[in-house]
């Protein structure tokens, strides 16, 4: 296991390799100039010329690329072209907000829809199955901002339970923090659930007629612990993997869910970074998704070996 | 005997008021003195000198100060300065410092600081070059003198320091006014109100009013001018991308003063009784078509000059902001109505009735033979986009043959620096919106200029353009200046290097219970609560 771990670990190298690649080379042919948005509108071409060249990118691509690659290297992401900070800083400043963010989905998600995709597995057929499953319709096809401004209108501006947006640092207290993440965390939850819940339910489906349910049954096994106890952890697998990839469409989403709540996350310094090209910080943040996902994947398949113990690396 | 319950609840209550204790001591006295303010974007930049965006500008006049103010007559007047004395038929003018002033790391604000301050300012803004271009020695005799030795006069000189459209004269201290101005300066320490504390970009600012900042004693507070009164100990900048979150948290109390609520929210935001809507700034913004002057069609002023007779600034206004009439103006020339130098010199051009198929028929007697005209349209600004979209329908009824190529205004930014021809990855012409003080005057209008090459983006040739505004700079009095004023109207609009579209103006809201709000920008000095 430990030696699989550690080949994983190093066919990272190449996979960021590829991408460091990608993202710079496809930021250097992509339109934009952000000599010109810094100078802003009424600069004359003379002022933009001279930002560009202060900043270094009226450099060749090959100089470029190959001074970003020699900073990488050395564990240094580059400095901001627009705010001068170090992208390093940026990204710290900004990860608290969305690892929280995604935890609290997460934690949610996966409390409700689990639940929700087994008694529905359970009662296949009836009305609660089919109220799991609209929901899930529903999850899927509502758009991420459509929940959250209507969240945001019921919960925050009419009853006042809570606040519109925000964020506050773990460190100011548990209450005002996660009181900040409740409506996001439903907002961003409710495409995460209707996946997971369908997923568990067509998985709960297939292992409840296994032979070894009905012995269990014939064996007078209660319901719960048929559902929990011997048929959830045989179900786990593509659950596992479904809650694995999700970890992408929760980074996608909470782009959206961050600017409907004003979080001050990685998802806005990703987006106000596109559509500033800042270069520098796209180019890192991109790197850190790219790596925080090849790692979820490597926890996904080490998770497989704990539901399956025929499963061996 | 007490129930066990009722303890355990007991228990669960205090702990939930332990952790909650921070997040309620945020309604207390204290945050009364805490101003939260929504600003138009993100404070990307913190440098006033290297950029010319608003909210850098913003931002500046909390930090930094001004040696003169500009008042609600557009005049300026001293600020950080005591006052002048201009001798030598205007070729020596001496600035004397009030006394007291400090910059936030507790140093004094030296003449030696704004001699370096104008000459870093001066490299970027049009007016400081030529007063740059006319001065034999900029000089600090003594720690509160600043000299200027002139080899021209240039009465424009105090317009100059005072203005208001970016780059401002800010002064900073000498060791940062070193600086390359294409470069950011490292440190963030001013002499003004208050004093920056942090920045999470995209997210917030925060300042604190500074202690030993000396207020002008006398004067009313109008624009950036008289005294700058601070009532908030500490002022933050909430950055809502999101213009319905912003709306949501103005509503909801989290938010004091939102800087730019849209069109398409403000008639929910009227209808709340706790939040105050109102128009701060009197000259608004200007929107304008600007031609590329290098390439067919629009190299021949003629052809230009033909369209303003097919501009209708009431259908691009109302494409921008509504039907509304008191958020816009149209019959907009040169100059921003209600500013000394607005006039009506050839306004029947766009002022007569509006008749495209006359237009049509000029322009073919004109010479267009139907050259491509490349459009570039914004898409990601909702009021760029709509006057791209009114333009493209004017020149489609006009008998033009239009491209719309449309995009996001940084990646327009790049292709409309291209000189190439239309056909060739260039452009025939591109819609924006120009606060009405960057276009108040020939100094600092820099669509104006005429230098072909070194002129802004669309590169026209106009040299009768560029004496006028010469002449400009030369003017002893307003009286000569509106003179003036009136000789470039009529030329901008002979030789029409871009054309007028229209005036809007930006409401801003604010939660109720504010007051003393000054006209102009947003500025956080003489605002208080209650």
């Amino acid at each position: 296991m430990f030696a699989y771990i550690v080949r994983r670990v190093l066919a990272t190298i190449p996979v960021m390799a590829v991408v460091a690649l990608f993202v710079f080379s496809l930021l250097y042919i992509a339109p934009g100039d952000p000599a010109a948005v810094i100078a802003g509108d009424q600069a004359t071409p003379e002022d933009v010329e001279r930002i560009r060249a202060s900043l270094g990118l009226d450099r060749p691509y090959l100089v470029r690329f190959g001074a970003w690659v020699f900073d990488i290297l050395r564990g240094d992401l580059g400095v901001s072209i627009f705010t001068n900070l170090p992208v390093s800083l940026m990204i710290k400043q900004r990860l608290e907000p969305t690892l929280s963010l995604m935890v609290v989905t997460l934690i949610l998600a996966v409390s409700i829809a689990v639940p929700m995709g087994v008694i529905a597995a359970a009662r296949v057929g009836t009305f609660v199955d089919k109220f799991v499953m609209g929901f899930a319709v529903l999850g899927f096809s509502v758009p991420v901002f459509v929940v959250g401004y209507l969240l945001a209108y019921v919960f925050a501006l009419e009853l006042e339970w809570l606040p519109v947006q925000g964020y506050t640092a773990f460190s100011q207290g548990f209450v005002p923090w996660i009181e900040n993440l409740i409506l996001p965390a439903i907002a961003l939850g409710s495409v995460y659930i209707a996946l997971i819940a369908r997923i568990t339910r067509a998985s709960m489906l297939e292992v409840l007629q296994q032979d070894y349910i009905r012995t269990a049954r014939a064996k007078g096994a209660g319901l719960r612990s048929i559902l929990f106890l011997h048929a959830l952890k045989n179900a786990a697998v593509p659950i596992v993997t479904v809650i694995g990839i999700g970890i992408a469409l929760l980074i996608g989403g909470a782009v959206v869910t961050e600017s409907v709540f004003a979080i001050p996350g990685l998802g806005r310094l990703t987006v106000d970074a596109i559509l500033r090209r800042d270069y520098p910080v796209i180019q890192g943040v991109v790197l850190l998704f790219s790596f925080t996902y090849v790692l979820v994947n490597l926890f996904i398949d080490i998770l497989y070996t704990l539901f399956d113990p025929r499963i061996r690396y | 005997m007490r129930s066990p319950i009722l303890q355990r609840r007991r228990l669960l209550a205090a702990a939930a008021l332990t952790l909650a204790s921070p997040a309620l001591g945020q309604g207390t006295a204290a945050a009364s003195r805490v101003l939260k303010f929504i600003p138009q974007s993100d404070l990307a930049v913190l440098d006033p000198i290297v950029t010319t965006a608003n909210a850098t500008r913003h931002h500046g006049f909390a930090v930094w100060d001004t040696l003169y103010g500009f008042n609600q007559d557009y005049r300026p007047e001293p600020q950080m300065a005591e006052g002048h004395d201009v001798a030598n038929d205007g070729r020596r003018i001496t600035i004397r410092l009030r006394e007291g002033l400090k910059f936030h790391d507790g140093e004094p604000v030296r003449a030696a600081d704004c001699v370096a301050s104008i000459r870093r300012w001066a490299a970027r803004d049009p007016l400081g070059q030529v007063l740059l271009a006319r001065t034999e020695e900029i000089a600090a005799p003594d720690d509160r003198t600043i000299l200027l030795r002139l080899s021209r006069p240039f009465p424009q000189v105090f317009t100059a320091l005072a203005k208001p459209s970016a780059p401002v004269c800010f002064i900073m201290p000498e060791r940062l006014a070193a600086t390359d101005p294409a470069r950011p300066v490292a440190e963030l320490i001013g002499s003004g109100p208050f004093r920056f504390v942090e920045r999470v970009p995209g997210s917030r600012v925060v300042y604190e009013r500074f202690a030993d900042y000396v207020p002008r004693p006398e004067g009313i507070p109008t624009w950036t001018a008289g005294p700058k009164r601070v009532h908030f100990d500490r002022v933050e900048w909430h950055v809502m991308p999101d213009a319905a979150t912003a709306a949501a948290a103005l509503q909801a109390g989290e938010a004091d003063w939102w800087e730019n609520p849209l069109g398409d929210l403000q008639p929910s935001l009227r209808r709340n009784r706790s939040i105050v809507m109102e128009v701060p700034d009197p000259i608004g913004f200007i929107g304008m078509v600007r031609f590329n002057a290098l390439h067919p069609p629009f190299d021949r002023p003629a052809i230009r000059r033909i369209l303003l007779g097919a501009v209708d600034q009431d259908a691009f206004m109302s494409a921008v902001v509504g039907a509304d009439r008191s958020l816009w103006r149209d019959e907009i020339g040169t100059f921003p109505p209600g500013t000394p130098l607005a006039n009506d010199a050839g306004m029947d051009v766009l002022t007569s009735a509006r008749d495209p198929d006359r237009v049509k028929r000029e322009l073919s007697e004109a010479g267009y033979a139907g050259e491509k005209v490349v459009l570039l349209a914004a898409n990601d600004f909702p009021t760029l986009s709509a006057l791209a979209n009114v333009g493209a329908e004017t020149l489609r009824r006009v008998g033009m043959d239009v491209e719309v190529v449309s995009g996001e205004w940084a990646a327009l930014m790049q292709r409309r620096a291209r000189r190439d021809a239309p056909d060739r990855g260039g452009w025939s012409m591109f819609f924006t919106f120009w606060t009405g003080l960057d276009m108040m005057n020939p100094g600092v209008n820099q669509a104006l200029r005429g230098t072909g090459d070194r002129a802004w983006f669309g590169w026209p040739t106009m040299p009768r353009m560029e004496e006028l505004r010469d002449q400009w700079f030369d003017a002893p009095n307003l009286e000569a200046e509106q003179r003036l004023a009136r000789e470039i109207q009529a030329e901008a609009l002979r030789e029409a290097p871009y054309l007028p579209l229209g005036q809007y103006f930006q409401a801003t809201a604010y939660r109720r219970g504010l007051s003393g709000m000054l006209k102009g920008l947003p500025v956080f000095w003489n605002i208080q609560r209650g």
